[in-house]
């Protein structure tokens, strides 16, 4: 049984139709990518999955449970992690304490016991800054703890989106072009993390442009056009599909 | 790592207990009336600022209305007491909860919208409750006001304004055990997710922060800071009128945290203290300080979007040069701990 | 109520609600060039009325007083832009929002020290006698203020669909990305949004003093009233801002002769609460869409 199943679905913003009867499926402890030209809907579906929107038609089933109508938060309580593209870390804040809000739900202190700082929200902060830094040291970056995230360059910053969306424990972990604008030592670091990831357990599905990232790491691709699903299938099938190399006709695969 | 955070802990205490000890202390000083009355107001008014900073500081959320919430605090206590009969301190108690109530109601709609829907939603609300206290005739004198309003006693002591020190030391307790706890707040769960719901509320709630959750409860605790303020007040000069919660005080409560600095307890404390006691110092010029305040806020979300407490930390960087903005870690200074230990020592 | 009477209250209240347009119409040109919803709105109305008295009691006659305090006032928009929004375009809403209130807190004290504490009057611009119409009186200053609202409303309509400049205000209000390829500078439309919303708010100031009087806390509660009809009508929509402003003094006018005076001002913020918790969009507008 797939641990996430994508079922018709479709989008539609007033009249575009950014998503139209999608459908594909996740097994436990893939990393799957999400592959396409620019304004096929990648993003739109990232969206879909982590209950930011809900589709138009169709259903999302993760783990036996319905995503849509969900909210998002409550999509990642039940085991949805993601990173978003245009990076959305909290710049002014601690690298740390970036991840510490991601343990947000896996924590329970309430108001009452921060105003007053009993014993046990103390031990339960203990507990959250050690796993926070667990998540920093799963990606490599514990030595910036300390840092203001908005000082990171760019591919820590990418990495410290992962550390936070692992510190929420997902089943799945949706990475939106986690190595964009990256060089090539940066983008073989990610690609190292990202297979550990894996490795922990945790299934990837991944949105990217960098077709020598997405080949290498995969083990299936979905290939997006318009809205459609063009292609799915193992990397070598999908590089020689004839319909996928001309939506990119002109781009290397 | 670790030695540094307790550094940082001690030091927000030692800032805290500095400023208790002056605080709590100021009557030995100070023999005028007078004067310790202006400090008895100017506790109620930073316990309100204390819960907009929570607000508006930690949640990036606002509220024009907030004397609407003083206003329950203040007319909850006044009739419950003259009316009713009920005892100061279970009055007070109610009001809160009338104010708690009042939040939830207010809250749970607008908070789903933007920053702007939520400021005019506030502001209507300051506005009918502003109104219904002139309008309701029977239950609250309309703009004669209510007098005769008992004063808060425990067993023989009484706090009047016949006994100041009494009543310094009891809402100077209370306004410090409110910043303490919002110092408190600002490096724990739900501060630290309130923080990031201010800077990304789509990247917070994909952490798995329930935002809407979390906004609702900051603003019933913001009311219910007010709500307290206004019972203090009330029972305090014991006689209240409609003309106290204008829109005009909840814009002056606004001003006030913002002056101070948004987003961090020691600037609301700072802005607070700047927006009570400056227009005591400049009486003789008192028609221009509203002018001085609007023009200071423009002025600030300018210049210095972080307020008055902001300004050691800029100092600094001019003194360390352009090359201090590129060392590791320099950033990280400039966190609530450190800021808020700054700001003690000004 | 007789028919008679019924009759009064829409006549006073379209007077009213008049106002209400024009100070709808204001926050509408602004919000739908900046996002900007511009607290210090009602300053502008209460600015243009004050300066009007002023420049009469100076001697000039009323049509010149009237320009004049629209100008002075628009000027006074303009500054406003310049120093204190322009710096924070780009900034959060927040300190958005806050600025426009340190405004609005600046000019209204900034009047009082001014003009003094009361309210000061205006003659009527063609005196008192009232006139009968189908059984209601109208002072002929409620058909001055109905006429020249009308006239400003379709003088703005003509601006913005026939001028360049006017059109520039559009095509950045839908898609300022593409506005700014086609070589429309923002900064200036957004000066143009302030000058036009200065204006006519002060416009609708001068209206209303003859009949209401004017006062340096009055534009306080006419801004509010102001908001209320834009959020009613839909904010964003000019034509949902000038009949929400019409609505709004209906009702309000209504509320009076059913309920009682002393609730006349709760009116705006019921209807303004009951729009945004059940229709934030309001009756014109369309759903405000949150991007990710």
């Amino acid at each position: 049984m797939p641990i996430l199943r994508v079922e018709s679905v479709s989008k539609r913003f007033g009249g575009l139709e950014a998503l139209r009867d999608v459908t594909f499926s996740l097994y436990e402890g893939q990393i799957k990518a999400l592959i396409g030209p620019n304004g096929a809907g990648k993003t739109t579906l990232f969206n879909l999955v982590s209950a930011i929107e809900a589709p138009t038609e169709g259903s999302i089933v993760f783990a036996g449970k319905e995503i849509t109508g969900m909210t998002s938060d409550r999509a990642c309580r039940v085991g949805i992690g993601r990173t978003f593209q245009h990076s959305k870390l909290f710049d002014d804040m601690s690298v740390l304490d970036n991840v510490k809000v991601g343990r947000h739900a896996k924590s329970n202190a309430g108001l009452l016991a921060a105003f007053f700082t009993t014993p046990r929200h103390r031990r339960e902060e203990q507990a959250i800054t050690e796993a926070s830094i667990r998540a920093l040291r799963r990606v490599g970056i514990e030595e910036h703890a300390a840092a203001q995230a908005g000082s990171l360059p760019l591919g820590e910053r990418h990495l410290l989106e992962i550390a936070r969306a692992l510190a929420t424990e997902p089943r799945v972990l949706l990475l939106d072009e986690p190595a964009a604008g990256l060089n090539n030592e940066e983008t073989d670091r990610l690609a190292d993390s990202v297979r550990r990831i894996r490795d922990e357990g945790i299934t990837v599905l991944l949105v990217e442009h960098d077709m020598g990232f997405v080949m290498n790491i995969s083990d299936e691709v979905v290939v997006l056009d318009y809205g459609r699903k063009i292609a799915e299938g193992p990397p070598l099938m999908i590089q020689n599909d004839e319909e996928v190399i001309r939506a990119y006709l002109g781009a290397d695969l | 790592m670790n030695g540094g955070r307790l550094l940082t802990f001690a030091r927000r205490h030692s800032a805290f207990a500095m400023f208790a000890v002056v605080a709590l202390g100021a009557p030995i000083f100070l023999n005028n009336a007078y004067y310790l009355s202006v400090l008895a107001f100017t506790a109620t008014r930073l316990m309100i600022s204390l819960g907009l900073n929570l607000l508006m500081g930690q949640a990036g959320q606002i509220s024009l209305g907030h004397a609407a919430f003083v206003g329950i605090g203040a007319y909850g206590s006044a009739i419950m007491t003259t009316r009713w009969h009920m005892d100061p301190w279970l009055a007070m108690a109610l009001a809160a909860c009338i104010a708690a109530f009042a939040a939830v109601i207010i809250g749970i709609p607008t908070l789903k919208l933007k920053g702007h829907y939520l400021a005019l939603a506030t502001l209507g609300v300051g506005e009918i409750v502003f109104i219904l206290l002139v309008q309701t005739k029977s239950l609250t004198n309309g703009t004669d006001g209510l007098t005769g309003i008992p004063a808060l006693a425990v067993g023989g002591l009484r706090f009047t304004q016949y006994n100041p020190r009494a009543f310094h030391l009891l809402v100077w307790g209370v306004a410090l055990v409110m910043l303490l706890i919002s110092l408190n707040l600002s490096d724990s769960r739900v501060g630290r997710s309130l923080k990031g719901l201010h800077r990304s509320e789509v990247a917070a709630r994909s952490l798995g922060v329930d935002t809407a959750f979390h906004k609702v409860q900051i603003f019933v605790v913001s009311a219910v800071f007010a709500s307290i303020a206004g019972s203090f007040y009330a029972y305090y000069v014991q006689y209240i009128s409609p003309d106290s919660f204008t829109l005009t005080f909840s814009v002056l409560l606004v001003t006030g945290v913002v002056i101070g600095g948004l987003g961090s307890v020691w600037g609301a404390v700072w802005g607070t203290l700047l927006v009570a006691l400056l227009p005591e110092y400049l009486r003789q010029y008192d028609d221009y300080t509203n002018l001085v305040f609007g023009i200071l806020v423009i002025v600030i979300m300018i210049f210095l979007p972080t307020g008055m407490i902001g300004v050691p930390a800029l100092l600094g960087k001019w003194r360390r040069g352009i090359r201090g903005g590129g060392r590791p870690g320099s950033g990280a200074a400039m966190t609530e701990g450190t800021g808020a230990a700054d700001g003690g020592t000004v | 109520m007789s028919f008679d009477q019924f009759l009064q209250y829409i006549v006073s209240g379209i007077t009213n609600g008049s106002i209400y347009a024009l100070t709808a119409l204001g926050f509408t040109l602004i919000y739908n060039a900046t996002d900007i919803i511009n607290f210090a709105q009602g300053e502008f109305v209460m600015l243009g009325g004050l300066t009007a008295v002023s420049l009469h009691r100076l001697g000039l006659p009323l049509p010149v007083a009237f320009c004049g305090a629209v100008l002075i006032v628009m000027l006074v928009g303009i500054i406003f832009e310049l120093l204190a929004i322009r710096p924070l375009l780009k900034a959060s809403v927040l300190a958005q929002i806050i600025v426009t209130i340190g405004a609005s807190l600046a000019f209204r004290t900034f009047a009082m020290i001014f003009w003094g504490r009361d309210s000061l009057p205006l003659p009527a611009f063609s005196g008192e006698t009232p006139i009968k119409i189908f059984g209601a009186r109208m002072t002929p200053q409620s058909l001055w203020v109905m006429g020249l609202t009308l006239v400003i409303v379709v003088a703005l309509q003509l601006f913005y669909r026939r001028t360049l400049a006017g059109k520039a205000v559009r095509a950045c209000s839908v898609n300022p990305e593409a506005a700014r390829l086609m070589g429309i500078s923002y900064s200036r439309v957004v000066l143009i949004s302030f000058a036009v919303s200065a204006a006519i708010s002060a416009a609708g100031g001068v209206l209303i003093t003859p009949s209401s009087f004017m006062g340096y806390g009055s534009g306080a509660m006419i801004g509010l009233k102001g908001f209320a009809a834009a959020i009613l009508g839909g904010l964003g929509s000019p034509i949902g801002a000038v009949l929400g402003g019409l609505a709004l003094g209906v009702l309000e006018s209504l509320a009076v002769g059913v309920v009682s005076a002393g609730y006349k001002d709760a009116v705006a913020f019921l209807i303004l609460l009951a729009v945004l918790f059940v229709r934030p969009q309001g009756l014109m507008g369309q759903r405000p869409v949150e991007k990710v």
